[in-house]
This record gives C-alpha cells, sequence and structure tokens, in this order.
C-alpha cells in the first residue's frame, strides 16, 4: 500500500488521473505489469485501458448512478452493450463472493442515493474490484468517513493487500498514511520530493518533505472567556434534507473563545452555518447577539450585527469569481458611506482599500483588479479573511475555513482566528478535521444526525465514537 | 493531439477586437450566398456601403433604424449581465407603444412640453410591467424567464391585435387595423429637416451613457454584475438578489417599452401590429454582439442597422433578396458566440514523441 502525500495542488490527483486515461500527459510513458509479469506500456489517455490493465480508481468526489442500485452501479460499463440479455445473477454471485471474501458489505437492491457515504464508498471499491483491478487508486478515501469506519475500511484493504492487490491512496490525514501504508511518496509543486518506507517515517519527517520546511506550532495562549456573544436556545430547522436540518439546538459562544464543532459533513452543519450567516430563519428557538434577540435572518443584518461568517465553499459562496479582487473585498460593505456615496461607488477608495488589505493579508496574484477567480485557493481564502477580520466581527463563523488550503495557509487561518479571540471576538469553528479542532477550540461540541453534543473529554477515540453517534 | 484550455485572461485587444473581427468575417461570408444569387461581390457591397454612406438619407435611415436597436438592445445587455433571461423584448416594445399611443392620441390635450414625457414614462413603466410579471413568477416561484418572457411575446402581440380592431381602433382609419395618430405635440421631434431620423436616438445614446456609468459606477450596476455572475455568493454576502434582479426587471423592461415609444411617437406616429419587424428579438443580438456593454450596444446596433439598411438598398439596385441582410447579422451572431468562445479559451497543439518500445 502505498501512501500518496503532498499539499493541494502538489499534482497527486492529477497523477491517479493520468494513470487512469483521464488526463493525457506532455510526455512520458506509464508502465503496467501484465498478467505474465512483464512491464508494458499502458495505452494512455484511455480509461477503458487502464481498467483492462487492471487499474482501478475511486474518485474524491463519488462516480455514482444515485437512482441505480447498488448492484447495478456495480456492473454499470463492465457489460456488452450489443447483448439483450443481462447477466445478473451471474454478477451478484460475483459480488457476494467479493464482498464475503473482503468484508465490504454493501445492500445490493437499495438505491446507492439512499445509502450512506460509507457505503457508497464500498460501492466504489466494488466497482473496481468487480473489474478484477489489480493496481486500485484510492484518491481521499477517508475524507467523509468518521475515524473509526475509516480505520475499518483500511484493514480491509490491509488484507486484501497481502492477498497481492496493490493499492495506491491519496490522503491528508497523516495518522492514516502512517498507521497502514507500507510506503509514502510525497508530491509538491508536480515533483515527486522523496519517497519513504512507512516504517523510518513520522510526522514531522512526512510534513517537513510535504511543505519543505517544519511545520509551525500554533502557539495557542490560555485565556478566560468572556460574556456570551451568542446563543441559540431550543433551535430547530426544519429543511428540505435531513443534512440541512438540526433539532433543538443550544449553543452560546463567548467572547475569547472558540467553539469547535466536530462532526462527519452532512450531519447539520450547513443549517447551523446558514442560521448564523443569515441565510436560513430557525423553524423554532430563539437567536439572540449580545443578549438582543434577531428577529430578522437576512445576511445583510447579520453583517451589521457584527458577524463575520468565512463560509465553506468560498468559490460558490465567498466570492464572485468574475469580479476583481477589490470588488470581493467590500461586497459586504456596499452601503458603507467610506465605500460609497449617494449609490454612487468610490472607486479611489475601493482601490486603496484593496491594495492595503492585499499587502496586510498577503493576498498574492495578478493584484487587486484582476478576476478573483485567477488567485488560488488559498489566496482566495486569505482574501476572504482580509474582508471578514478588517471590521472587527464580534463572532466569527468559520465553516470549514481550512478545506483544501495547504499547511502554510492553513497555518494563517489558525492565526487569525486566534489573533481574532484575543481581540475578543468569539469563534464559531466547523470543521471535519477533528484534529484542527483539537488545536484551536476552547470547548468542543460534536454534531450528528443535527443534534449538538458537548465532549466531555478532548480524547479523540471518544469524540470519533460521538460523531458516529454511538455515544448520546 | 490538440487540447482546449481556458485563458487566464481574455486581452483587451481581443474582447474589443472580436467583434469587430466576427462582424468582418460575418460580411466576408456573406459573399458565398451573394455569388450562388448571382450577383457581382464587389458591386454589392458597393451598393450596400453606399446605401448606408453614400447620402445624407441613407446615413440617417440607417440612425433611424438604430435608434429602437439600441434601445432593445440595452434592454437585453442590462437583464443578461444580471443572468436575468429577457427574451421578452418584442412584446415590451409593443406594451409601451400601446401606452404611448393610449395616452397620447388625444386622452390628454396638453402641450409638447409635458404630453412627451407622459408618453415616455408611461410607455417605459408598460414596458417595466410586461418583464416584472414573469420576474415575480421566477422568484416566487420558480418558472423560467425563458419561457415565460418568450411566450409573453405571442399573448401581448394577440392582446395588441385585439386592442387594434377594439378600443386602440381608429374610427377614421378606413377599418385597417391600426391606432389614432398620436397628436403632434406629443411627437418626439425630428432631428433634421425632411429626414425621419428624430430625437429619439438622442434619448437612446444619452440612455446608453448612462446605463454604463451605472453598471461599472454604481452600486446598483455592481450589485447587478454580482448577482449574474454568482447568485449565491452575492446572496451570501447581503445582496437582496431577487430586489436586484427586480430592479434589473424594471429597467430592461423599461428600455424595451421605450422603443416602442420611440417608434410609435418618433417614425410612425401610429400604431400598427407590424410597427417592429422583430426590433426585440434582434436586440438580444446587438446585447450579445456588444458583449452586453451598454457603450457597445450603440455601436453594435449602428452596425446591424446598417447591415439590414444596406442590404435594402443593395437589394433594391441589385435585384437580390433582402433576407441576405437577415443571413448577415445571423451569421455575425455565430461568429461572435464562436470568437467569444476563442477569447476564453485556446487550442493548442500538443507535440508528444511516443516512443513505441515493445
Amino acid at each position: 500500500m502505498l501512501a500518496l502525500l503532498g499539499e493541494n495542488g502538489a499534482g497527486k490527483t492529477t497523477l491517479m488521473n493520468m494513470l487512469f486515461g483521464h488526463y493525457m500527459p506532455d510526455a512520458g510513458n506509464v508502465e503496467v505489469v501484465d498478467q505474465q509479469g512483464q512491464l508494458v506500456p499502458l495505452a494512455l489517455g484511455h480509461p477503458q485501458a487502464a481498467l483492462a490493465a487492471g487499474i482501478g480508481m475511486v474518485h474524491q468526489h463519488f462516480t455514482l448512478a444515485e437512482n441505480l442500485n447498488a448492484l447495478d452501479n456495480i456492473v454499470l460499463g463492465s457489460e456488452s452493450l450489443r447483448l439483450f440479455k443481462r447477466n445478473r445473477s451471474g454478477a451478484r454471485r460475483k459480488i457476494e463472493g467479493i464482498m464475503e471474501h473482503t468484508g465490504l458489505n454493501v445492500q445490493l437492491d437499495v438505491p446507492v442515493g439512499r445509502l450512506s457515504v460509507g457505503e457508497r464508498q464500498r460501492v466504489e471499491i466494488l466497482k473496481a474490484l468487480y473489474r478484477d483491478v489489480r493496481i486500485l487508486v484510492l484518491d481521499e478515501p477517508t475524507a467523509v468517513l468518521t475515524p473509526q469506519e475509516a480505520d475499518t475500511l483500511f484493514e480491509k484493504i490491509g488484507a486484501m493487500t497481502r492477498e497481492g492487490l496493490s493499492v495506491i491512496f491519496i490522503s491528508h490525514k497523516l495518522r492514516e498514511v502512517l498507521a497502514f501504508s507500507q510506503r509514502i511518496a510525497v508530491l509538491r509543486h508536480g515533483v515527486k520530493v522523496g519517497e519513504i518506507a512507512t516504517k523510518d517515517a513520522d510526522e514531522r519527517a512526512i510534513a517537513r518533505m510535504m511543505v519543505g520546511a517544519d511545520t509551525p506550532k500554533i502557539p495557542r495562549e490560555d485565556m478566560a472567556a468572556g460574556d456570551d456573544v451568542l446563543q441559540l436556545k431550543d433551535v430547530s430547522i426544519v429543511g428540505r434534507a435531513k443534512r440541512d436540518s438540526i433539532t433543538h439546538l443550544d449553543l452560546s459562544v463567548r467572547r475569547h473563545e472558540i467553539v469547535g464543532v466536530a462532526g462527519v459533513s452532512g450531519n447539520g452543519q450547513s443549517a447551523l452555518a446558514a442560521l448564523i450567516s443569515g441565510l436560513v430563519a430557525p423553524t423554532s428557538g430563539t437567536v439572540a447577539i449580545d443578549d438582543a434577540p434577531v428577529s430578522m435572518f437576512a445576511p445583510q443584518n447579520m453583517v451589521q450585527q457584527g458577524i463575520g461568517r468565512i463560509p465553506e465553499d468560498r468559490h460558490h459562496n465567498g466570492i464572485v469569481g468574475d469580479m476583481s479582487v477589490a470588488e470581493n473585498m467590500v461586497i459586504e460593505r456596499l452601503g458603507d458611506p467610506q465605500i460609497q456615496s449617494r449609490g454612487l461607488l468610490k472607486q479611489d477608495a475601493i482601490t486603496a482599500n484593496a491594495q492595503r488589505l492585499a499587502s496586510e493579508y498577503d493576498v498574492r496574484g495578478p493584484g487587486v483588479h484582476a478576476r478573483a477567480r485567477l488567485l488560488s485557493g488559498g489566496n482566495i481564502q486569505k482574501m476572504i479573511l482580509a474582508r471578514v477580520f478588517e471590521q472587527d466581527p464580534k463572532l466569527i463563523l468559520a465553516n470549514q475555513p481550512t478545506r483544501g488550503l495547504d499547511m502554510g495557509a492553513a497555518a494563517e487561518v489558525a492565526r487569525r482566528l486566534l489573533e481574532a479571540r484575543a481581540r475578543g471576538a468569539g469563534v464559531v469553528l466547523i470543521s471535519d478535521d477533528l484534529d484542527e479542532i483539537l488545536s484551536l477550540a476552547d470547548r468542543i461540541f460534536v454534531i450528528h444526525d443535527g443534534q449538538l453534543v458537548a465532549a466531555e473529554s478532548r480524547d479523540r477515540e471518544e469524540i470519533g465514537l460521538m460523531m458516529a453517534g454511538q455515544v448520546a | 493531439m490538440i487540447r482546449i484550455e481556458p485563458r487566464q485572461a481574455p486581452s483587451r485587444l481581443m474582447t474589443l477586437g472580436i467583434p469587430v473581427l466576427s462582424a468582418v468575417i460575418a460580411l466576408a461570408l456573406a459573399t458565398i450566398p451573394l455569388a450562388f444569387a448571382g450577383a457581382s461581390i464587389g458591386q454589392a457591397y458597393v451598393e450596400m456601403f453606399k446605401g448606408v454612406f453614400g447620402s445624407v438619407f441613407a446615413f440617417t435611415e440607417m440612425l433611424t433604424r438604430a435608434t429602437p436597436l439600441i434601445f432593445t438592445g440595452l434592454a437585453a445587455a442590462l437583464a443578461f449581465r444580471a443572468r436575468l433571461w429577457n427574451i421578452g423584448a418584442e412584446g415590451q416594445l409593443y406594451l409601451g407603444a400601446m401606452a404611448a399611443v393610449a395616452v397620447g392620441s388625444g386622452a390628454f390635450d396638453l402641450p409638447a412640453i409635458f404630453l412627451i414625457p407622459v408618453i415616455v414614462i408611461l410607455g417605459c413603466a408598460a414596458g417595466a410591467v410586461g418583464m416584472v410579471v414573469p420576474t415575480v413568477l421566477k422568484s416566487r416561484f420558480g418558472a423560467d424567464e425563458v419561457v415565460t418572457t418568450l411566450l409573453l411575446n405571442f399573448i401581448i402581440l394577440i392582446f395588441l391585435q385585439m386592442m387594434l380592431e377594439g378600443a386602440l381602433k381608429d374610427p377614421m382609419g378606413l377599418g385597417w387595423p391600426q391606432s389614432p395618430p398620436i397628436l403632434d405635440q406629443g411627437m418626439l421631434p425630428p432631428l433634421m429637416d425632411r429626414m425621419r431620423v428624430h430625437s429619439g436616438l438622442i434619448i437612446a445614446l444619452v440612455v446608453a451613457v448612462i446605463a454604463q456609468f451605472m453598471l461599472v459606477r454604481s452600486v446598483w450596476g455592481f450589485k447587478l454584475r454580482a448577482v449574474g455572475e454568482n447568485a449565491a455568493a452575492a446572496g451570501h454576502a447581503g445582496i437582496g438578489v431577487n430586489r436586484s434582479l427586480m430592479s434589473v426587471a424594471i429597467v430592461s423592461g423599461a428600455l424595451a417599452g421605450m422603443a416602442g415609444v420611440s417608434e410609435v411617437a418618433g417614425l410612425k406616429g401610429y400604431l400598427t401590429a407590424d410597427i417592429s419587424p422583430g426590433f426585440g428579438y434582434t436586440g438580444i443580438v446587438v446585447a450579445m454582439l456588444a458583449g452586453l456593454s451598454p457603450i457597445g450596444v450603440v455601436i453594435s446596433a449602428m452596425f446591424i442597422a446598417s447591415v439590414f439598411v444596406g442590404a435594402d438598398s443593395m437589394s433594391r439596385a441589385m435585384g437580390v433578396s433582402s433576407y441576405l441582410a437577415d443571413l448577415v447579422v445571423s451569421i455575425s451572431l455565430l461568429c461572435v458566440l464562436i470568437g467569444g468562445f476563442s477569447a476564453r479559451y485556446r487550442i493548442t497543439r500538443i507535440n508528444r514523441q511516443r516512443e513505441q518500445s515493445a
């Protein structure tokens, strides 16, 4: 089992997509061992050729047809289009054989749309195994799993490798890489910078290879929390789907405090975030900011109340990609007399504001008048941080603030959040990265199935169980 | 191997050059059907050119034709900037025209200084109503405005025919389905003696400049662009998405209504069911050709008006069908769409040596 590591944008997925024929390399060859044990060149740019050579890939974002059941998803594409009759019973026997052998069990007759994320992942893996792959590529297989689910998955895959399966997996989680892989390859800026046997590796050594330097340890001083800045009392939101709902949720956030909300994504985090962002109103219950009940749930009102919001999907909700960096930096304060007077924009003030913030927050890119989408993910996030922190918010909602960021940018986000805490802000940190929550939060809650439960201890095992809903 | 990849940022030269190049290519491609029609190509284009620039009259005729296209082009450009797909400018134009004759043909006997503003304002208001209704349906019920605005065109046209046979029918019109004429003091003054070009053109040019300024410099334009480029982010940032859409709907509908006012109160004097040879739909082409820029709309409206007027006079001089004009306009649009794609993406050749090893 080879683990492929690297910061975001290091080229891990690109490399694997070339292996699987999704991307065409500009130069170079791929060689795969055939049935006779001979290295033969792989026809590039053809997923069918990769499959024929025994390479299977499980993408980070599932590629399943949600309206079909697991059985149909698994056989999809492997049947001849010219036959009239499908051999479903044969397929079922084969899949059941694989499930029995590997311990990867799923319900075959239920539409995939109704399966849990973990089950869908297993369907993806079964899809590859059904095609008799000898090399299995897993792109961030555990991003959506609880720690326990992840461990179980890796144990089963480990058993398969002992029977001759080769596995390449991409991960950001150093813990699982160290626990389950045999070899680690590290990419940085599209170059392989190192390869190491797992038994000789430790976290710091790997991190050093990934970023090219020691990771900065975030200094976090103890601090006495102040008055409540946000109170949620018995708040319920009935959303369209379970993932958009929360039930009877109580939460208070104080000044000088970071409250961490851990959980597997899709358990109500988006509803909680939408509530604090002002995008939805609670179905029942009360929300108070500085002890004053909120009656108007609109983003504009929340911004005026002094709530800074760092959205989960920064490309979708955070920026208007085709508008300039300067414009994106003032998009939340269009009523501000510093930005406009009598409905006309103060262009010079907007430019000056952007230049100042870009240098203060180290937003790098082609300039403040360039379109925001030209910035890298880390710089987009820095731009959003600049926009939020510049308003000196008393409460900050940080929803997955470091997702998809490399270590340097993630450390910057953490530093800014701690700085805001020191300045007296309350922070709600929603993250599915438990390590991030453990390193930043003063108090930890776990959200599962729309319900928020305080974590009694900071033990990752116990919090992991709570994330899976196993402890009330 | 070729590969299509997005460009980082389209250069200024490209954003300006592509529409021009598209227009030139469209004219070049139009030589093919011209040749099939058996006309001398060189002479055809000379006639076409003369038809636009050959005399003061020809040139003013082009400007007269461009005037409603500027209004409908602006209506489309502003709405499309907010990703509000107003395909209903044709219907809104007729709503504006109906309002203009309803108030201008004798309902109020006011002096020009009062009557003209009343006609303009009510005409714009009627056009705005024609766009507000689909926008309410969109924000309330999620009804696709492409469908509703398009279908409203036909409803309004049939309503117009009913009115021209009924309430708006001219009693002195010898039975023709036409409205009574707008009072003399209600007419937009002509700009030149014995020419048809009228002060609607001045209004159009002023409105285009204001629209350009507002789009780039005002908070209103900022919100409109933000909503158009990414409604989710705009909403998250506290911009009222539905309010922005509604305000742009009002402006867009009013501009299309103004096109109708300008045609009846500037040019024709009375309303028939055929005052617009598809100005509303051509406005979409004008806006696309202009890259949705208000100032660009003025230029592209004049280009398209030139093609129509020029082709008319060419067809008279050479006996070639004037439908050629439609052909040139359509080819231009296709060229602009292809050109717009090539501005955003580049096609690169990749040379790779495939070592054929055993």
